[in-house]
């Protein structure tokens, strides 16, 4: 059995996001990135079935900024072999992003064959396709997403991954594998690693890097993004300021004025 | 269906979803600004009685088949290239929901056009169709060109009121039909319905909503202490709910409940989309958050940028002060 997982940075929202001059793009030099949170989520997933089944657990990741923090964590976590796409530009598309892990996995020795493909279901910066759809599609795999939880049958090559809709109902499917499924939450939250074990995968491991095969224009024209800006408020919310007092009692004033006490 | 602008309509369960009449609402205005037919595309299996219900398109697609009985991306991207093979339309519109997530992806794929995803609106500009696009969970709003034959738009939900684009009437319909593989490669089993929560959130008149910023478990106290004094109850956005901090039957948002209560109170919760979609229709909403960025201010009545943690005890303390003094 083998796991392949596929992780992407993206910047964190808790921090400001500076546009760059152009104003169609975020200034990524200036963003503290972080691992997608569904990533997150698919990794954990991975390391629960490897877990359970034994199997060998591949993480995968196109270069960017921080990235190597989010490889040596999930070497720390378990992940027996952790490896980056390097020489590509910063900034790639999600579809371009897609194409580039797919010819990886199809080329780089001993990524294929893989039993299963977990990756976040959407990350915040998805703006032009998902990463798992696209991966299953070149790799013409099966592909579903939203997955909250998977048990692998690994004498029929099957899994049973469940499937949030909407209105907390769930769909229980069956699938063969190989397959890519786009995680949306692991079964238990991301488990917490050690500062120190990272510091100690840092020195014993090594994350292995594999060059872009090819250009990743895709061949399709790209997202012309024509204006980029922060979000702010459009003035539906009348704001209450002052101290946490003030404010509270403004607050009950209003609520007591709709009868809501 | 050349010229024309699509709407990918969701069934699921034998029914229309909100986020397809909400997107068909958006599809109606697109269409009429070019000028240009609306057409409603519908994949199902004896599903052909719900074309009634998308009678605010000019006509409906429909396309049956047992392989569509479930929307399963994949084989709903390869119905929808088959039918654009010939005819290709301006735009596709596409709900972004845990229905048809990874439809408009693969479609465009398999076309070799582009998508843009996180559209919450669509504009003409001379002509030519630019998305307003929010990413970044809401932080960064994008004006994209739409450019593509046709054009493949993932809409968030909430991007016009659903009852806008929910019009029962007789339309035009044409019966498309397409070949479709049957690799077994996925098969639905069963649903699983919610377990019932120990209260129904749905009929509560007050919720006290707990996002990331109440930082730690141990926290959850302050919010129940809360929703206690104004007679309510707690729930969550999906950071709370994939943490273990609150069971799943509290979670709001896109795979949790739709709640529409007197008063929702959002403690500590960003607003990014998929949340917001679960408790847009709230009567009065407060907010309270650090970051003033926060989008949750688009969507509340009352904001407070503050820490919840400082806020909380001392608005829970003059709730019951009052509640003392009018009882």
């Amino acid at each position: 059995m083998h796991i392949l997982v596929l992780l992407k940075m993206v910047p964190d929202v808790v921090e400001d996001l500076e546009i760059a001059s152009g104003g169609t793009a975020l200034d990524l030099d200036c963003q503290r990135m972080i691992l997608s949170e569904s990533d997150d989520h698919a990794l954990e997933q991975a390391l629960l079935l490897k877990e359970r089944h034994g199997a060998k657990l591949t993480v995968l990741a196109v270069d960017a900024a921080e990235v190597d923090d989010a490889l040596f964590t999930a070497a720390a976590k378990g992940a027996d072999r952790v490896m980056k796409i390097v020489g590509s530009d910063a900034g790639l598309t999600t579809r371009q992003a897609a194409r580039v892990l797919s010819q990886t996995i199809a080329e780089e020795p001993g990524l294929m064959p893989v039993d299963l493909i977990l990756t976040g279901v959407q990350a915040i910066d998805d703006l032009d396709g998902l990463i798992a759809p696209l991966v299953a599609d070149e790799l013409h795999m099966p592909y579903l997403g939203i997955i909250t939880g998977i048990a692998l049958d690994v004498s029929s090559d099957t899994a049973r991954a469940i499937k949030e809709y909407p209105s907390g109902v769930r769909g229980e499917f069956q699938i063969q594998l190989p397959a890519v499924l786009g995680i949306q939450a692991a079964e238990k939250p991301p488990r917490y690693v050690p500062v120190a074990k990272i510091r100690a995968a840092m020195k014993t491991v090594k994350i292995e890097c594999a060059q872009v095969l090819t250009l990743a224009d895709g061949g399709w024209p790209a997202v012309n993004v024509l204006e980029m800006k922060q979000n702010e408020p459009a003035g539906h919310a009348e704001m209450l300021e002052g101290a946490p007092a003030q404010v509270s009692a403004r607050l009950c004033e209003i609520l007591a004025g709709r009868g809501l006490f | 269906m050349t010229g024309n602008v699509c709407v990918f309509a969701e069934q699921w369960r034998g029914q229309i979803s909100e986020a397809t009449y909400e997107t068909l609402a958006l599809g109606r205005e697109v269409a009429d600004k070019l000028g240009a037919p609306l057409t409603a595309i519908l994949t199902g299996c004896n599903s052909r009685n719900l074309v009634r219900s998308l009678g605010v398109a000019d006509s409906v697609v429909y396309v049956d088949h047992p392989l569509l009985a479930e929307i399963l991306p994949q084989t709903c991207a390869a119905a929808l290239v088959q039918l654009f093979l010939n005819t290709r339309p301006l735009a596709l519109l596409v709900p972004l929901t845990n229905i048809s997530l990874g439809i408009g992806t693969l479609v465009g794929a398999r076309l070799g056009v582009p998508v843009i995803n996180f559209c919450k609106d669509i504009q003409v500009a001379g002509g030519r169709l630019e998305a307003r696009c929010v990413m970044y969970g809401g932080k960064i709003e994008a004006t994209v060109g739409a450019t593509g034959d046709p054009a493949v738009l993932g809409i968030w939900p909430g991007a016009r009121p659903a009852e806008k684009g929910h019009i029962e009437r007789a339309v035009p319909v044409t019966d498309a039909a397409v070949v479709l593989e049957d690799a077994e490669a996925i098969r639905l089993s069963k649903y699983i319905e919610p377990e019932a929560g120990d209260v129904d959130l749905t009929k509560q008149d007050v919720l006290v909503a707990v996002g990331r910023g109440i930082q730690d478990r141990g926290n959850l106290g302050l919010a129940e202490e809360l929703a206690k004094a104004l007679g309510g109850a707690v729930c969550g956005s999906r950071p709370v709910i994939d943490q273990g901090w609150l069971p799943l039957s509290r979670q709001i948002g896109k795979s949790g409940l739709t709640v529409r209560p007197k008063l929702y109170v959002a403690l500590g919760i960003s607003g990014a989309p998929e949340h917001v979609e679960g408790m847009k229709g709230a009567d009065l909403i407060v907010a309270v958050n650090s970051d003033p960025h926060a989008p949750i201010f688009n969507v509340a009545h009352y904001g407070i940028v503050g820490d919840v943690l400082d806020t909380l005890p001392v608005l829970t303390s003059m709730v019951e002060a009052r509640r003392a003094h009018v009882t």
